[in-house]
């Protein structure tokens, strides 16, 4: 823990991020809501400031000086963008309004063009909502068939499972990269291989992988990623498609408008080269401005750096929740999502106390966690709850606030012990 | 004699302001709230009578005596059964015009206005709008 620390400079990196200076319900603001929506730094804000103080203009247009201005910088999170996944060229990053925008984009066009009835489309039981629905309309649009990885008890992907799914009916592997709700890290690599051998595409699903995982596209060998902004320090309302190049050529446009045609007459409209063919009307320019100076945070404090410290914060709150199942010699902590690769999210439910009071009573002392479904009501389903309470640790968050949550969830337990025996 | 609703939503506004905004004696005492309700009959707790809400479970369940709308309800979590059971408190022994005529102001006073708007998590707008719908029902078959 002391080497991760030193590397890192906590306090100043928290001070970069002005909302967790605050309180709520009368206690300093503890956020664990993080694979929720991570805190934005002082960078980002400054530089939406800035956007709509100095630069704002339609971008790829006119010839004026300020569009020439906001052209440029929103090119540049584009150039930011592909290097910190390593796509080959920047036209390979498609700016989307998030990770949703992005799965539908290619089940809508690269589904519509290619899936046929009986081909099959692979997801696993872990997946976001947003990573199964719209598999499921494209799927029963077009009579193909949706096939589901099982996972078991720790909430891993049984591989062998997956090895006997896949046939040459599969078309596409959709597959999340991290769990939100469990923080289960998937072997993608291998996920990616087995699935080209029998000739499908893979896309990942990497609205929680990207803040905690290096990125490598070329080396995962992906044919699609779905990156979020607001889940790496960004703003909202911002996302990627990254793509092959070939498979974004092949694709028909997914929206008609502004900025992805060539040529439009009333006869017949060409359109434009990629990226621009799938960035109808005008973008969200001033939230993908700012997301640069998100990926040059992330960048500047060093990806194996936030990753030792989450996972050694994640550690701490492991223990601290075995060692309250000790002290009360029953297992009212029971955790739910304990795979041997995991990011630093951690989802546990207490027996006897609904998720939603237990929420409630946190928010009280203001430590901010997630609970409910996490939007996946299958996975919750396969694990025979109905919710769970989630704190998910970021680079800002400090082992004395997981100490600070460790006494709440203490009281909790005493509490629902009280209940559970009046 | 039941008192009005307006009168017993300021009761209860008084008593929330004693915790002077301290939320978890607020949870508290919401929990206490709820453990005072009458307990609801299992036969009652059917999909017919569930408030839709993803992450409480919810159950309403009127009868009419008297001219009068009785409820009873129940709450999987203890919070939300403790805020049922003020809407109990409110609503239930009254006429469907007052249930109908009224507004109910005491949720934000007491610091939950939360719950009633944005939470898509939660079901107490559609409790609201069912409980009176209820009233409705019974005001149009005038029985």
């Amino acid at each position: 823990m002391k080497s991760v620390a030193q590397k890192l400079d906590i306090i100043s990196i928290r001070n970069q991020f002005p909302i967790l200076h605050q309180e709520v319900n009368g206690k300093p603001l503890v956020y664990f809501d993080n694979a929720a929506t991570t805190q934005k730094p002082k960078s980002v804000i400054d530089a939406l400031v800035k956007y709509y103080s100095t630069d704002n203009a339609n971008i790829h247009r006119a010839a004026h000086t300020l569009a020439a201005r906001s052209t440029d910088m929103f090119e540049d999170t584009r150039k930011t963008i592909q290097t910190f996944i390593n796509a080959k060229e920047a036209e390979e990053c498609i700016f989307t309004k998030g990770v949703t925008e992005s799965i539908n984009l290619v089940a809508q066009t690269w589904g519509r063009k290619f899936l046929q009835a009986g081909d099959e489309v692979i997801i696993t039981t872990m997946e976001h909502h947003s990573n199964i629905v719209p598999w499921q309309m494209i799927c029963e649009e077009k009579g193909a068939i949706l096939k589901v990885i099982p996972i078991n008890e720790a909430g891993e992907l049984l591989m062998d499972e997956y090895e006997k799914l896949l046939s040459l009916k599969t078309k596409m592997v959709a597959c999340v990269w991290v769990s939100n709700a469990l923080g289960t890290i998937n072997p993608v690599k291998e996920i990616i291989q087995k699935a080209h051998a029998v000739g499908a595409k893979v896309l990942l699903d990497g609205a929680q992988a990207c803040s905690h995982l290096e990125v490598d596209v070329q080396d995962l060998d992906c044919d699609f990623l779905a990156v979020s902004s607001h889940k790496l320090y960004g703003p909202t309302g911002v996302g990627v498609l990254y793509g092959k190049r070939e498979l974004l050529e092949a694709m028909p446009p997914y929206q008609g408008g502004g900025e992805m045609i060539k040529e439009v007459s009333f006869e017949k409209t060409t359109y434009n080269e990629i990226p621009y063919k799938f960035e109808a009307g005008t973008p969200n320019i001033g939230d993908v401005i700012a997301f640069k100076y998100a990926l040059d945070f992330v960048n500047e404090t060093g990806k194996e750096n936030i990753a030792a410290y989450e996972n050694a914060l994640l550690k701490h709150c492991l223990e601290g929740l075995e060692q309250i199942n000790k002290s009360t010699n029953q297992q009212i902590i029971q955790l739910v999502g304990t795979a041997k690769q995991k990011v630093s999210v951690q989802s546990f439910v207490i027996n006897g106390m609904h998720h939603f009071d237990a929420g409630m009573m946190l928010d009280a002392k203001g430590i901010a966690v997630r609970t409910g479904h996490h939007c996946t009501q299958p996975l919750m389903n396969r694990l025979g709850l109905d919710g769970t309470i989630r704190a998910s640790f970021s680079v800002y968050n400090t082992l004395e606030e997981v100490d600070v949550f460790l006494e709440a969830v203490k009281k909790l337990v005493t509490l629902s012990n009280q209940s559970t025996h009046s | 004699m039941q008192k009005n609703i307006t009168d017993i939503q300021n009761e209860i506004i008084e008593n929330f302001e004693l915790f002077d905004g301290d939320m978890e004696s607020i949870l508290f005492y919401l929990m206490d709230l709820g453990k005072k309700l009458p307990a609801m009959p299992e036969a009652h707790k059917t999909e017919d009578f569930i408030v839709k809400g993803c992450q409480s479970k919810v159950w309403v369940y009127p009868s009419f005596m008297d001219g009068k709308v009785i409820f009873e309800a129940d709450s999987n979590t203890e919070i939300t059964k403790g805020l049922v059971s003020l809407l109990v408190q409110v609503w239930s022994n009254q006429t469907p015009d007052n249930i109908l005529n009224s507004e109910l102001f005491f949720i934000e006073k007491i610091g939950m206005s939360r719950m009633i708007g944005s939470q898509r998590s939660n079901g107490f707008t559609n409790m609201i709008k069912q409980i009176k719908m209820y009233a409705l029902a019974y005001k149009a078959s005038g029985n």
